[in-house]
């Protein structure tokens, strides 16, 4: 196993890496890393690294770990190890090869799913440290190439998929045509100044997956909602560049966001099914804007969707009868606690749910988290090899019978898709708003 | 002999309690301010609610879930910290060596206590040392440093029982035992032994996060 990790390293092929590293010098290296590190590596870089015992107890909390049979290499304080502890050790003099298999440790062979956070005796945050790697790595422009395009993408449209705003326009306008066939007085209202809620998604939605825009506009419609989404940039509430390391981008799309919503004077921002654009809005990218918690409240649709249903706004008229099982994404329980609410959903719009193992907070990242997908084709099978347990995990729970996962997250959708499709699992995935939007009372 | 027992028992005592107190309050300090000024978040951030019940759960035996997981670890654990505060604060020639120099004296423990908890402390770090020799993934985070620090503490609680029970040698054994003894209380603010201070800090700030921010538990 150790040989196979070693080969692997000596064969790194992204875009990204090899271009950006071709480009750097020792010199500049150390000179980056010691910036980032006297700047930005406070106080709680050093007690990181001060305290932590080397006890190894973090090892079984990570998926890599687990999938690779139990590879020390692959132990959440292992790829400290490998990055963090040998870059203050030598003061940053660290040579391009080091710093090229740093780069895909961190990018690639980590989620910053924070599970092993709660594995951690001290609370050591190991995810903020593999984090602080990709910085310097994005600082260095050794990014992988597929993710590093994405964050260019927000930088140059403010959206993840290169969506132009005529693009965006008429893809809302494209869903309301066709939803007004099933629902003639549907709309969804764009530029509404002072609704109620403002509505934002991830640029996938209107690339990709159009449907789900849809499905919400049926849902906000039949509960009687007053809401809108923006014309303009700021209607994509992703992140990417919060997982490249480039916190100066991914301020300003915060910024976007949240002045996108003040601009239409709403009460309320209720986001889509994706859990790091969640993550960013509600925790990381308010912070880098030097809000302690968003500027205008900010609920995850999980928590919108047990609202509605809780208040009676949306009725069942018959539940989805397959029997589901329910993924916890680490954003949303990690990141938010929601893992309640999303079983209330769940039982209410489904008649049997089967409880995978481990799951809430304790649930199996889907590998897909982090930006690690986003690293694309590269990494695909180094992402699914490095979630076996997850696969395992998925073929326990459809043996007691479950033949559907609900996952309310984007990238655990994609993780999924992938680890299913591999493993030839043969389940099927859908959002919460999918079975809401099968189950539910409309009008006729 | 006398002379070198002397200088350990007299004016190295000072020596070491002064650097282990001045170098708790250094560390800690200096910690503040430095996240006061890099990191001034994470003083925001702090809620002592979600911090306290993150403490709680973590020092209560089998209260997080990595405990209920690793139970031989987490029993070991626990003795080895108990007891390696326990005994040497409340054994009974600490406590008339103290009376002697500065009539102050406390509750002590029998010392068949001290023996028993002696011998955790000792049977713990060869657990701890196996541990890190056989278990791969201890192994990799391994350096010399980790068994320099186990060592260390392992010394004073090794020469202390050899020295109780006077066996062989024991008299240089407990000038040893003195010796060992104040090393490791004035390497504990500057060595990963430090985790006694910053403990703590660190577990009640993501008891924080996970508590107050994100609304999910951390054990």
């Amino acid at each position: 196993m150790a040989e196979s990790v070693k080969n692997a390293a000596a064969e790194i092929t992204d875009a990204g890496i090899v271009g950006g590293a071709a480009k750097l010098t020792p010199e500049k290296i150390e000179k980056v890393i010691n910036n980032v590190l006297k700047a930005e590596g406070g106080a709680r870089l050093k007690t990181y690294v001060d305290i932590c015992a080397h006890c190894g107890l973090c090892s079984e909390a990570c998926h890599f770990y687990l999938s690779h049979d139990n590879d020390p290499k692959f132990s959440p304080a292992g790829k400290v190890k490998q990055t963090v502890w040998e870059i203050i050790k030598k003061k940053g003099r660290v040579d391009v090869e080091f710093i090229k298999r740093a780069s895909e440790i961190a990018s690639t062979e980590c989620n910053l799913c924070r599970r092993c956070v709660m594995y951690c005796p001290f609370g050591i945050d190991i995810a903020y440290l593999l984090l602080t790697v990709r910085r310097i790595c994005h600082k260095l422009g050794i990014t992988p190439q597929y993710i590093q395009d994405t964050a260019h993408s927000h930088s140059a449209t403010a959206n993840q998929m290169w969506v132009k705003e005529d693009e965006w326009i008429d893809s809302l306008m494209w869903q309301e045509d066709e939803a007004r066939a099933e629902i003639p007085d549907l709309r969804i209202p764009l530029e509404k100044e002072g609704a109620d809620i403002f509505y934002s998604v991830i640029g996938p939605e209107p690339k990709f997956r159009a449907q789900l825009i849809y499905q919400a506009a049926v849902i906000m419609h039949v509960a009687g909602m007053n809401w809108t989404m923006p014309a303009t940039p700021g209607w994509d509430n992703s992140d990417m560049c919060m997982f490249t390391g480039d916190f100066e981008m991914m301020a300003r799309l915060k910024k976007i966001h949240f002045e996108s919503a003040a601009r239409l004077k709403v009460k309320k921002i209720v986001m889509g099914e994706c859990g790091h654009a969640f993550r960013s809005v509600h925790d990381v990218g308010n912070r880098a804007l030097s809000w302690k918690m968003p500027p205008i409240p900010v609920i995850h649709a999980i928590e919108f969707y047990y609202e509605l249903i809780r208040d009676g706004k949306i009725k069942i008229a018959k539940k989805f009868d397959k029997p589901v099982t329910f993924h916890d994404p680490c954003n949303t329980v990690r990141g938010r606690g929601l893992h309640e609410m999303g079983r209330y959903v769940a039982n209410a719009t489904c008649e049997t749910l089967i409880e995978m193992h481990p799951n809430r907070e304790h649930n199996y990242c889907c590998g897909a988290g982090g930006g690690v997908i986003n690293c694309g084709p590269p990494y695909k099978m180094s992402r699914i090899d490095g979630d076996k347990i997850k696969a395992e995990q998925l073929a326990a729970v459809k043996a007691k019978g479950a033949q559907t996962i609900i996952a309310p997250c984007h990238n655990c959708h994609g993780g999924l898709e992938d680890l299913i499709h591999h493993h030839k699992l043969d389940m099927n995935i859908k959002f919460l708003g999918d079975i809401i939007y099968e189950t539910m009372e409309k009008p006729e | 002999m006398h002379d070198i027992y002397d200088f350990v028992s007299g004016p190295m005592v000072w020596v070491s309690l002064i650097i282990f107190a001045a170098g708790c309050i250094y560390r800690f300090i200096s910690m503040a301010l430095l996240a006061k000024e890099k990191d001034p978040f994470l003083y925001n951030y702090m809620s002592p609610y979600h911090a306290l019940r993150s403490i709680f759960h973590w020092l209560t035996p089998f209260g997080s879930e990595n405990m209920r997981k690793n139970p031989v670890f987490t029993i070991v654990a626990f003795s080895f910290h108990i007891c390696v505060v326990i005994a040497p604060l409340f054994l009974f020639a600490h406590i008339i060596l103290i009376k002697q120099s500065w009539n102050v004296s406390w509750w002590f423990i029998s010392d068949t206590m001290a023996d028993i908890m002696t011998l955790i402390v000792i049977a713990s770090c060869v657990f701890f040392l196996i541990r890190r020799i056989v278990r791969p993934e201890v192994k990799f985070l391994t350096s010399a440093s980790d068994y320099i620090i186990l060592a260390m503490v392992a010394a004073p609680f090794i020469t202390g029982f050899w020295t109780y029970h006077q066996f062989a040698g024991c008299r240089i054994m407990g000038i040893i035992h003195i010796l060992s003894g104040e090393i490791l209380l004035a390497a504990i603010p500057f060595t990963r032994l430090s985790h006694m201070i910053f403990f703590p800090i660190s577990r009640g700030y993501i008891g924080s996060e996970f508590g107050a921010i994100r609304h999910a538990k951390d054990w």
